[in-house]
């Protein structure tokens, strides 16, 4: 019994202390953020937040894109089977385009943004632990999250933001597409009616739930490659860590902001 | 004065005592030679010099400020004044032998980016890289990178130089290089340097003092010749290359029959 509750109260402990190490994480990061700003801030720092939006919104363009024309594609085909039944096929343009602007949209992008750059945040970070090169910048007197952490974020929020307005437009677009295919609706017709069915809030949720994404996972990724003890396998494990947990952290996140959402009315 | 003075300094990892009450001063100039088997907590003394750990007691006290209690603001400033370069190098991939180098000047001072240049360019030809500047560190040798690592080191002019195992892994003749350069370096820049390591010829060969580790205690302080006539037995055993398990033949021929005996037993 003892050692049941033993086990207990260090588990406890362990998940306290990492979500206070990622509240500090986060709070360091954004006193640190404005070095990574381009212009205002360090002028060599900034670089690298440019090199980081390249490789997270730019290099993530195609995959985000076709897994957004499949998923609204695959969206609309299912609503279609079902709501032809009932005479109610143009709410398929509703389904479609409400669906993606605050929901699919940030939620495939962040999806996608975990598994791309969140993995190579970790992988890249652990490295730089086991390599003794985060130890080589605290010796210069750098912090490793003003100068590692700080550029990934920032880039991470603007990048997400970014790659959720993509994705929803060619979700939206790739419905639009098979209403084409299917009834034979003008595109015209059917952008007017999208633009009709969505308001400018569901853009906002939408964009909001993607910063928050953002968050999570740069900070997920951080976390694990910071915490990293050991070798090259280590790495190897922290990287898994950070694309599991910031999956799953966005998805509960993404319930916690629905639920939000549909009880304060804002839907 | 001296440049750094450690007392009582005691270090634990999960209650394993790693150093005991280390007590040292390394004088200003001075060429100070950590030296110690495997696992004698050379490497633990090293980050403890460097702040990057926090002993559990104990202070070490680098030109005038102990490092173990000051703030995060002046623990930075005293790192202004300590270049090091790490046992695997640490150099970063992502940047050019030029850039490492140039990185804490561009940084921490305000030099021109021209003056940065020339800084750079004198730092790699002390350590004979001036042709090698615009290489990443994967495309450099293991003795080219420790170079690099010292002439990263060495960017700020700092009063101390720390290196840990800079001939680790190397030939014998690119380590001697090694040696000559950290030689040559304390010559010209006054440099107080420490060196850990556990090449006996190599430590003979730089050091003004030698302090010998053994199980986290120091049992050996003195000058080369102090050292090399030492009569305690864990010294001579270190410096005549004594394996530490064949001192005593028979408990090793009593532990293998033993071992077989259960064996027997067991069939």
């Amino acid at each position: 019994m003892a050692t049941i509750l033993e086990n207990v109260g260090r588990k406890t402990i362990e998940q306290l202390d990492y979500v206070g190490t990622v509240n500090i994480q986060l709070w360091s990061t954004l006193r640190a953020m404005k070095t990574a700003f381009p212009v205002v801030g360090n002028r060599y720092r900034w670089r690298a937040t440019v090199r980081q939006i390249l490789q997270i919104g730019y290099d993530a363009l195609p995959m985000i894109s076709l897994m957004a024309v499949s998923t609204g594609f695959i969206l609309a085909m299912q609503g279609a089977s079902e709501l032809r039944r009932f005479g109610a096929l143009h709410y398929v343009i509703d389904l479609v385009a409400v669906g993606f602007t605050r929901e699919l949209g940030p939620l495939l992008t962040a999806i996608a943004v975990s598994g791309r750059s969140g993995s190579a945040f970790a992988a890249e970070i652990a490295t730089m632990k086991v390599t003794e090169e985060l130890d080589s910048l605290r010796v210069m007197a750098f912090e490793p999250i003003e100068f590692v952490l700080a550029p990934k974020y920032l880039a991470a929020l603007i990048s997400v933001p970014c790659l959720t307005v993509v994705s929803n437009v060619f979700g939206i677009v790739a419905g639009g597409l098979f209403m084409f295919l299917s009834t034979g609706l003008a595109p015209g017709l059917y952008f007017r009616y999208v633009l009709a069915s969505i308001a400018l809030r569901d853009v906002i949720m939408g964009l909001f739930k993607a910063l928050a994404f953002a968050t999570i996972i740069a900070h997920i990724g951080a976390i694990e490659g910071f915490r990293v003890r050991g070798g090259p396998d280590a790495v190897g494990r922290a990287t898994t860590s950070a694309v599991v947990k910031s999956t799953f952290l966005v998805i509960v996140a993404d319930a916690i902001f629905t639920t939000i959402f549909f009880f304060f009315g804002v839907h | 004065m001296a440049t750094i003075s450690i007392r009582d300094l005691v270090v634990e990892y999960d209650g394993r005592r790693v150093l005991d009450g280390l007590n040292l001063d390394i004088a200003s100039g001075e060429t100070m030679v950590l030296l110690g088997g495997s696992g004698s907590g050379k490497s633990t003394l090293l980050r403890q010099i460097l702040g990057l750990e926090r002993p559990k007691s104990g202070s070490i006290v680098v030109k005038g400020v102990d490092i173990t209690k000051c703030s995060p603001s002046e623990l930075r400033k005293v790192r202004h004044s300590i270049g090091a370069a790490f046992q695997s190098a640490a150099l970063f991939n992502s940047l050019t032998i030029e850039e490492n180098v140039a990185l804490p000047l561009r940084e921490h001072t305000v030099l021109a980016p021209s003056v940065i240049d020339l800084m750079v360019w004198m730092k790699l030809a002390v350590v004979g890289l001036a042709d090698f500047g615009n290489l990443h560190p994967q495309e450099l040798s293991g003795g080219m990178k420790k170079r690099g690592a010292v002439a990263r080191a060495l960017s700020l002019d700092p009063e101390i130089l720390i290196l840990d195992e800079p001939s680790a892994g190397l030939d014998p003749i690119v380590a001697a290089e090694l040696d000559e350069l950290i030689l040559l370096l304390r010559q010209t820049f006054q440099m107080t340097v420490i060196v850990v390591t556990h090449e006996m010829a190599s430590a003979f060969r730089i050091a003004d003092r030698i302090a010998m580790l053994y199980q986290g205690s120091f049992i050996s302080v003195g000058t080369k010749e102090e050292v090399k006539t030492s009569r305690d037995p864990r010294v001579r055993r270190f410096l005549d290359r004594v394996p530490a398990s064949m001192d005593n033949p028979a408990t090793i021929a009593t532990y293998f029959h033993e071992y077989l005996g259960r064996k027997e037993a067991f069939q």
